[in-house]
């Protein structure tokens, strides 16, 4: 899959409450989470994002509670992709889960500044900053996890599970 | 191979032999668990799965405890929903109103989770059962949902770090200053990925909620799980809570870790985290003095009978500072009853504390506890995030029981010895 969009750069160990603070956990609706998706980062961040926008993060991005509400958040403020140096591990697995498409650069983040205009073109297991030209490898997506993402995520695995189609 | 004590866990729950850290393991689960904010979720997952019943009905625990007593209608809603779930899936472990306590601290009260127990939780403190040698570990809302259907979930083996711990504690320095004082020196991500195991001296002579403490915070570092051995205080904790049939559990000598940190008690201060992350851990000398506003004791870190008698030693006799609100939460009904009939209860008031119901609350700026701009709480809870207590200008600093209870009576962050 290919995404091209705006970076916009958070910092190092943005955590949960930054992305989508416990007040607004009172819904499950991806347009109420995504319009205030970042403001326990700063007021109103999420109005600078137009859909098909990339976040940009440091390391240990989404580190802190296990809401699902967060990366559920970030899609719902129309931002498909997250590139950061590493995720915190529950964030992780809730980022796939939810087809969140979740890329791990390491310190190559550093070349995607904010405002660029970057492309992600996952096949390739590239990161490329259409500014600079700079070119950032990423990590494959582990092997089990691409099995979870072929069945379009964790709730089309278990339904797959349990109508008996794989084991 | 000898095996580290994740890797045992794990094995006793996996039908193929547990590999390498790195490798997949699938694992059946001992007990799965979501709370108000997570299960409205995880049963939305649920039903797009076409689940039609839960796994188990005694091995799936609903507790309503983060937004309860319910805090507006919309968290009514949601745990008007959680309620009816539970009941049209015959959930037995379903907790609200009287019945509920922070879940972290109940569920192991009520002997539901135990040593070899693999359990996932729809909440990150879920690694707090590694204290009493579970592998537990939070999740997002869809694999519990997924563990809810399938009695089983996935894992990466964790590499482990194991800590040894060493020396002898002076007075008022227990689990909470151990944790914090770790994650001072390896960082909030200084266990990405990763198993903490603990070891030593100094953790084999702490209570079994002492090492629940600290494996409530392993998430904290990044960790996956906080992992103790169960030893003969786990035991007698498991079979105090109702349970039969556990063993003793250990890690083999000469399992592999990828490496060793060490830590010698011995001398330590307490230890405070300070704004905005809990990875910036001061001795309580070093911040003495910061004025605050509010002070917590409660939470899954800090809300247990043991850390209540740590604060009422402290404030028995004395006041509150004016200007200082002291909310106290005891983290479960069988605590607070405890409390109340040890006459602590009696000293938080004494001291000008209000006393709430078991509840998180405060600890996510949940209520019972919010924050204005400008405010500033000592808390002996897990996180200090920039606005997780109320407004984006407040400050949270984290403690021990000893040390907020202190800083209570003085009006700035203080040490017992202060007083």
């Amino acid at each position: 899959m290919r995404y091209a969009g705006t970076a916009h750069v958070v910092g190092a160990n943005i955590d949960t409450d930054a992305i989508i603070p416990a007040r607004f956990l009172v819904t499950t609706d991806e347009a109420r989470l995504g319009a205030n998706c970042m403001e326990g980062l700063e007021a109103g961040w999420v109005a600078r994002v137009r859909p098909g926008d990339i976040m940009v993060a440091g390391p240990n991005f989404g580190c802190g509670s296990s809401r699902e509400h967060a990366p559920i958040a970030i899609k719902g403020a129309g931002i498909p992709v997250v590139v950061a140096h590493s995720f915190a591990r529950i964030f992780y697995r809730n980022g796939f889960n939810m087809g969140l498409v979740l890329i791990e650069v390491g310190d190559g983040y550093a070349e995607l500044g904010d405002g660029s205009r970057i492309e992600v073109d996952t096949g390739a297991g590239v990161v490329r900053n259409l500014d600079s030209g700079a070119e950032v490898r990423c990590q494959p997506v582990p092997p089990f996890m691409r099995e979870i993402l072929d069945a379009g995520g964790l709730v089309g695995y278990v339904r797959r599970r349990l109508a008996g189609e794989v084991r | 191979m000898p095996q580290t004590l994740a890797q045992k866990i794990l094995q006793r729950h996996c039908d193929e032999p547990v590999g390498e850290a790195g490798s997949i393991a699938r694992c059946r689960v001992s007990l799965v668990l979501a709370n108000d904010i997570t299960a409205p979720l995880a049963i939305k997952s649920f039903e797009a799965m076409g689940a039609g019943g839960v796994f188990h009905q005694e091995r799936v625990a609903l507790v309503c405890d983060h937004f309860t007593p319910n805090k507006d209608i919309d968290s009514a809603e949601q745990v008007r929903l959680v309620r009816e779930f539970a009941r049209r899936m015959g959930v037995v472990h379903y907790y609200e109103g009287g019945e509920v306590g922070v879940e972290h601290a109940l569920l192991p009260e009520l002997g539901l989770v135990g040593p070899g127990d693999v359990v996932v939780g729809a909440d990150s403190h879920t690694c707090t059962y590694g204290g009493l040698g579970a592998f537990a570990t939070g999740m997002g809302s869809t694999d519990i949902a997924a563990a809810m259907a399938l009695g089983e979930t996935w894992f990466k083996v964790p590499p482990t770090i194991r800590v040894e711990i060493d020396g002898t504690p002076g007075e008022h320095v227990g689990g909470k200053d151990y944790i914090l004082r770790l994650i001072g020196e390896i960082g909030v991500a200084g266990a990405l990925y990763k198993a903490l195991e603990f070891g030593g001296a100094a953790v084999r002579a702490l209570s079994v909620e002492g090492r629940m403490t600290m494996a409530n915070m392993a998430i904290e570092a990044g960790g996956k799980v906080g992992l103790f051995a169960a030893d003969e205080r786990t035991l007698a904790y498991a079979a105090a809570a109702g349970r039969a049939g556990d063993a003793a559990l250990a890690p083999d000598p000469g399992a592999a870790y990828e490496r060793t940190v060490r830590l010698d008690v011995t001398g330590m201060e307490p230890q405070v985290a300070c704004p905005h992350l809990p990875e910036n851990v001061r001795p309580v000398s070093e911040v003495r003095g910061v004025a605050i506003h509010q002070a917590v004791i409660g939470s899954c870190t800090n809300g247990r009978i043991e850390d209540l008698r740590e604060a009422a030693a402290v404030l028995r006799g004395r006041r509150a500072a004016r200007g200082v609100r002291l909310i106290v939460l005891p983290a479960t009904p069988g605590i607070w009853r405890q409390a109340l009939k040890e006459g602590l209860l009696e000293v938080f008031m004494d001291a000008g504390a209000v006393v709430g119901p078991p509840t998180c609350g405060p600890c996510l700026g949940g209520h019972m506890g919010i924050l204005a701009s400008g405010e500033r709480t000592i808390a002996t809870t897990n996180r200090n995030f920039k606005g997780r207590m109320g407004s984006l200008e407040s400050e949270v600093y984290l403690s021990g029981p000893a040390v907020a209870a202190a800083s209570a009576v003085v009006g700035a962050i203080a040490a017992p010895a202060d007083l």
